[in-house]
């Protein structure tokens, strides 16, 4: 899924990277704790959380996190941001809480870890991903 | 000698310094993506890496990581001044954990760091003891 997609589907602000929306995530992942997003995260994902200081962007960038997306309204720290910017990761802000914001991205076709290890077969997740 | 260290570096890390936790692994991350390591193997150094610095961060007074390359392994060697873990094999479950609410309130804590760099090291070595410190030696081969 574009990351232009996910910008519309959540009615996101762009707060980096607004010249990398035409990149795409294939997994979504919904955490506040980081040491659940370091076990159990993929790489090239859409990291959905809360948790809005240094380490949210520190996670990412060791877990190879294409973008976040803050959620509940909340926005990251200014060190959160400047180091977003340095590494080159999107990041996003909805208004939207977590349950909707990760349902609502589920519902168009962008999948979990857990799918892509055999949960859902390409050709389920393909006609809703074709609706973008 | 066929695994004489090409490469090594050592870090400083302070305990409760949550402005820089996590910058070594990153500079560990920049060393082993310039040298050409392939990525897949980076990534799950990184996370160990990553993973071991944010517990001397949230645990202890201070320590070290030290990365050594040779031609047939990248070896982390982590040593902590602080409590020490009184149960190795009950630390080591995933989900265990005996973090405090500000730790978190940081994103961490969920008791799965021992048992994720164990999952993605290609060998993993613990030894503690209580009131003086840990040390891990987390070994990937390459």
């Amino acid at each position: 899924m574009k990351l232009d997609a996910v910008r519309k589907i959540l009615n996101c602000r762009v707060i980096t990277g607004a010249d990398k929306l035409e990149e795409e995530v294939g997994v979504g992942c919904g955490a506040d704790l980081m040491s659940d997003v370091l076990a159990f995260i993929k790489p090239s994902a859409l990291l959905l959380t809360g948790l809005t200081n240094v380490q949210s962007v520190r996670t990412a960038e060791i877990a190879e996190v294409r973008a976040i997306v803050y959620v509940r309204g909340k926005l990251p720290d200014k060190d959160a941001i400047d180091l977003a910017r340095e590494k080159g990761i999107v990041m996003l802000c909805t208004n939207l809480p977590m349950y909707e914001s990760c349902g609502r991205l589920h519902q168009h076709g962008l999948p979990g870890g857990s799918e892509l290890e055999g949960g859902l077969r390409d050709a389920e997740r393909a006609p809703l991903l074709s609706t973008l | 000698m066929p695994n004489e260290p090409l490469f090594c570096q050592r870090f400083e890390i302070h305990g409760r310094d949550f402005v820089d936790a996590g910058k070594a692994s990153i500079t560990i991350k920049g060393i082993l993506r310039e040298i050409g390591i392939h990525p897949a193997l980076i990534r799950r150094a990184a996370i160990a890496s990553y993973e071991a610095e944010m517990n001397v961060v949230l645990y202890a007074s201070k320590g070290t990581m030290e990365l050594r390359i040779t031609p047939k392994d990248i070896l982390v060697s982590v040593e902590d001044e602080g409590p020490g873990i009184p149960d190795i094999e009950l630390a080591m479950q995933e989900g265990y954990s005996t973090a405090s609410d500000e730790i978190r309130e940081m994103g961490f804590g969920a008791g799965m760091g021992l048992s994720n760099i164990k999952k993605n090291a290609d060998a993993f070595d613990i030894h503690s003891v209580v009131g003086k410190g840990t040390t891990l030696d987390i070994r990937f081969r390459l």
